[in-house]
């Protein structure tokens, strides 16, 4: 079956574009064959420096021909409806065929060729291609990543007629830039096409260029005892920048390794792109550098590596000077500037921002074993590295940067630390901080985050989320979980907002306003308190900021953050409706613990697999159901049920809820979830000897109410538990 | 000179450096104005540049707050601009067999004039020896036809033809001259080091602030006035230029702080604009 090979040539596409180009061409080329009716076999797009390529193997030579008939007016219809039907199909009265007393209208469509579609194709393809960024050059309008130069289109071998605002489609293309003897190949089919670009040192595949880099690379190495320290973005990214991917390994001067592993890996990565490497089994790095050049030198690269030496140790130099002038500043200048950078027009400046979150990071502090004075201390510094010229040079080392620096001033281990981890967790391969104070201080940063852009109603919608709030929410959510800190999050949210506003509505008087100026004593307690008791109308809105009260506020984040957790419990297999109902509100208050959110889940988790936990479950929904319909009837009996003899199962199950009563109060006031679950156990053979020995809905009046009382206290009882009405199943 | 004889022979003009101190060859009125307007140009020449922020006092082997580069613009840009440009390094003694050469993602922007363009840098075994820029956008019009922009790093480009690791080391004239060998850092040194002084810590902060808006003031006054029915374009330009470098000064003292900055671009912008504005202006006046 034909195949269609299609070549874009241009000048140097950027590296990071070429993954997306390839899935474009591949789906653009897709949906437009498949609109023109055309199945193929197999469809392939590629990405390289300087080339797009598409095969599509196993085409039609053209479109299916059409056969359709179009059933019209009836022998005899009026002439009206007769002249629209011949204007609607194009024919004449005497083209249409009649049968059975009515007019048909055949339509024989033959199929076009297939290259007539391509031509067209390529050349909607090419002019609506979506490119993040695009260009004109010279006299031309046409738009394309960078200069447009050749079109290969070949379709069952033959050239494909096609002419795009002067570029001639042809069976030409050129091979690397500077090793191929001669330029221009001719190539009339994919395999032909494939091989001149070997033979003219390309390669085409990326996922080829990235395996040839990982194993030159790699054996370079173990030939002289290293090893690569592999960055998986960083490869992706060269794969994109050669042609004939050829690595080097270069030399860097020893004495550049006093400068922190992080800033020659960073320098490295960001202005020079090469890989570091190190001694098997040891921490910090080896000085040597692996650098992927596009040529295979004459020299065997001797050149190139020392070339690219040069630059390193001119770029190390920088780093050096960078260290040696921030090391003479010191954190207190770098505060002092925090003054002048803005965090967000409507939050105020990073100046701001440290205070609120030094605030924050003492109330936390004793929440998770932390002392708050060093708390306070550590969050006061961990953004002065902001303003050094290390971080300005090499904002992803910010953190780090601090942490180094502190060590050098001579601060507190724990809060050098702090500084240093307080970013974490980054994503979610990263760990979260574990020592109190980074804890601490990690929390503080996240929450002051949320809590501000909550404030101001920048809230994450559909996949727009600029400020990765997401990403904080599920890093306090792992910190948390993962260092069992019990923190209770309506309160320390209700002290992130009210530190917001205090310190927002000090310094911008006109944005917020406090209508009690007692309120400014915060401390989580209190702010909880606040929050419930006089939420409304606490602050008022004055000028052009968010309006929505604080408990709007908090009640929002709330829910934000359930919705992570219930993301993060499904990722780990937990059910949906299992969080659901440990979500639900108790006696109208829902857990904002989530350490004890997630031993819940875990203890209903265990239970519901129980043979006792799913026969209770649907004794639950036996009594549930009648409830409501009961509930359909009348008002349900209020008050407490009475012990009745008889029938026994009746009073069995009153017993049985007595006796349940203090074992749930002791083993929820202990936390211990698995108790209460065996506990609920105990209710199992009464609630389903009831069902079967008891008729609820029984003539006398008396009878009936005392056993909907029971029914209600059953589900009273287990709803203390979780919310057993969201379980499904 | 190798260069200036390449592209001589290729068509440009060879232009002197502009007289005014600039942070880029770019900003020389033979490219930022001439990019604008439908005639077709091609110059050539060097451009003293300086960027007070990069002054290292002399000690870094690689980084200076005053150099040299070399400008080329070539309006519209040919078809085979690339291989000119390669052409180019090779008249200057680069072997493109033994060494690395690529073409790297970098879209060129200054927003002090409203300019940008996509293209790349382009590498030499890891070091930026050139800016290759094809111009969209220039004083925020769209410039077409579409200019190519080559700027060379000149001590960079000697460095390799020298086989030199330090910018200082440099040969700057015959060894048997009558002087006797002299490097780059016997003539420039001292200037690196005084002036890298200056740009951190001796300029004063509030005279720098004065003379910018001096010149922030007499820009629209100078394209007020006219000669011949022509507006002063090139005299108000030359003062954009001083508050563009006015600017780099107060920036490289740390008297700008972050939210200023914009407002201080944005402000040099508007009038770098009303110069482009006026230059289209006249050259569609001048054909007509």
């Amino acid at each position: 079956m034909p195949q269609l090979l299609l070549e874009l040539f241009s000048e140097e596409i950027p590296a990071r574009m070429q993954g997306n180009a390839a899935r474009d061409l591949e789906r653009m080329a897709r949906d437009g064959l498949g609109k023109a009716g055309l199945i193929s076999e197999g469809l392939k797009a590629f990405a390289g420096p300087r080339r797009l390529t598409l095969v599509v193997e196993g085409l039609p030579i053209a479109q299916p021909d059409v056969h359709d008939e179009l059933k019209g007016p009836k022998v005899g219809a009026p002439d009206q409806a007769m002249d629209g039907f011949l204007r609607k199909t194009g024919l004449t009265r005497e083209q249409l065929v009649e049968r059975d007393g009515v007019y048909f209208a055949v339509i024989q469509k033959t199929g076009r060729p297939t290259s007539e579609i391509i031509a067209e194709l390529v050349e909607q393809i090419v002019r609506s291609f979506p490119w993040p960024k695009s260009m004109t050059w010279g006299h031309g309008k046409l738009r394309w990543v960078r200069p447009l130069k050749r079109i290969l289109c070949v379709f069952n071998r033959e050239i494909v007629p096609l002419n795009i605002d002067g570029i001639v489609a042809g069976d030409l293309s050129e091979g690397h830039r500077f090793m191929a003897e001669k330029r221009v190949f001719r190539a009339r089919d994919f395999t032909e096409y494939e091989d001149a670009l070997m033979g003219h040192f390309v390669v085409l595949d990326v996922e080829e260029r990235k395996a040839r880099i990982l194993e030159g690379a790699r054996t370079l190495c173990f030939a002289r005892g290293l090893e690569l320290v592999e960055d998986e973005g960083l490869l992706e990214e060269v794969a994109g920048l050669a042609e004939w991917p050829t690595p080097i390994l270069g030399d860097m001067a020893p004495a550049f390794l006093d400068l922190p592993p992080e800033v020659i890996r960073t320098s490295m990565r960001t202005h020079q792109k090469y890989f570091a490497v190190r001694r098997p089994g040891e921490a910090g790095l080896a000085p040597h550098f692996l650098v992927v050049a596009n040529i295979q030198a004459a020299d065997g690269g001797k050149e190139i590596a020392l070339g690219n030496a040069k630059v390193l140790s001119s770029r190390l130099s920088d780093a050096r000077f960078f260290w040696s002038e921030d090391v003479k500043d010191g954190f207190e200048p770098w505060l002092e500037k925090l003054n002048g950078v803005t965090f967000h027009a409507k939050l105020g400046t990073m100046a701001e921002r440290v205070e609120r979150i030094v605030a924050l990071a003492r109330e936390i502090a004793p929440l998770v074993g932390a002392d708050p004075d060093k708390a306070a201390e550590a969050a006061r510094l961990a953004k002065a590295d902001l303003a050094s010229q290390m971080v300005g040079e090499f904002p992803e080392l910010q953190g780090i940067m601090g942490g180094y620096y502190a060590r050098e001033f001579g601060l507190d281990a724990e809060i050098a630390d702090a500084i240093r981890d307080h970013y974490r967790p980054q994503g979610p391969g990263d760990a979260v901080p574990t020592a109190p104070l980074s804890v601490a201080v990690a929390l503080a940063d996240k929450l002051d985050t949320l809590v501000g852009f909550f404030a101001i109603d920048e809230k994450p919608t559909g996949s727009k989320d600029p400020y990765a709030l997401r990403r904080a929410a599920l890093g306090v959510i792992r910190t948390v979980l993962e260092n069992k800190a019990r923190v209770p999050m309506t309160g320390v949210l209700a002290d992130s907002l009210f530190g917001l506003v205090y310190n927002r509505g000090r310094i911008f008087s006109v944005s917020w306003q406090f209508e009690d100026t007692g309120i400014a004593t915060t401390g989580i307690g209190s702010s909880a308190d606040l929050m419930s008791s006089q939420a409304k109308g606490l602050f008022r809105e004055s000028d052009g900021f968010e309006s929505a009260a604080p408990s709007a506020i908090v009640g929002d984040l709330l829910n934000f953050f359930a919705d992570r957790l219930k993301v993060a419990l499904k990722d780990q297999g937990k059910r949906g409706d299992l969080v659901d109902a440990v979500f639900a509100p108790i006696d109208g208050k829902a857990d904002d613990d989530l350490v004890r959110i997630v031993s819940r889940v875990e203890a209903l988790t265990t239970f519901l697999a129980t043979e006792d936990g799913t026969n209770l479950l649907q004794g639950y929904k036996r009594a549930a159901n009648i409830l409501k319909a009961e509930e359909k009837k009348g008002p349900l009996p209020t008050g407490e049920p009475s012990r009745v003899a008889a029938p026994a199962e009746e009073g069995a199950l009153f017993d049985a809820l007595a006796a349940l009563g203090p074992k749930l109060d002791a083993a929820l006031a202990a936390e211990d979830f698995t108790g209460a679950m065996t506990a609920l156990a105990a209710l199992r053979a009464p609630v389903d000897a009831f069902f079967v020995g008891v008729l609820v809905n029984s003539d006398v009046a008396a009878e009936r109410d005392n056993r909907l009382r029971l029914l209600q206290q059953v589900q009273a009882a287990m709803g203390r538990v979780a919310d057993f009405s969201l379980v499904t199943g | 000179m190798r260069l200036n004889q390449y592209w001589g022979d290729r068509g440009c003009l060879i232009l002197q450096p502009h007289d005014e101190q600039v942070g880029a060859g770019t900003l020389h009125p033979a490219t930022v104005l001439r990019a604008l307007g439908p005639k077709p140009w091609n110059a050539a020449y060097v451009q003293p540049s300086r960027r007070p922020g990069d002054g290292r006092y002399g000690e870094n082997p690689n980084r200076l707050q005053h150099y040299y580069q070399y400008q080329v613009i070539l309006k519209p840009n040919p078809a085979d601009m690339q291989d000119l440009y390669l052409g180019s390094l090779e008249a200057i003694g680069l072997d493109l067999r033994l060494h690395d050469i690529r073409f790297v993602e970098d879209d060129w922007e200054n927003p002090t004039v409203g300019a940008w363009g996509l293209g790349w840098e382009v590498w030499c075994d890891g070091m930026e020896v050139s800016q290759y820029t094809y111009f969209q956008q220039v004083g925020g019009l769209d410039v077409f036809p579409v200019a190519g922009e080559l700027t060379y790093g000149l001590e960079r480009l000697a460095m390799y033809v020298f086989g030199v690791d330090n910018v200082y080391d440099l040969p700057y004239n015959d060894p048997d001259s009558p002087l006797g060998a002299l490097t780059y850092g016997d003539v420039f040194l001292d200037n690196e080091r005084q002036h890298s002084e200056a740009n951190f810590h001796g300029y004063d902060v509030a005279v720098l602030k004065g003379q910018f808006e001096d010149m922030e003031r007499q820009v629209p006054l100078m394209l007020d006035r006219s000669y011949q029915g022509d507006h002063l374009v090139l005299p108000a330009y030359d003062m954009v230029l001083k508050a563009s470098h006015l600017f780099n000064l107060m920036n490289a003292r740390g008297a700008i702080a972050v939210a200023e900055r914009a407002s201080y671009i944005g402000r040099i912008r508007d009038l770098c604009k009303l110069c482009a504005q006026a230059w289209v202006d006249q050259q569609g006046r001048n054909a007509a």
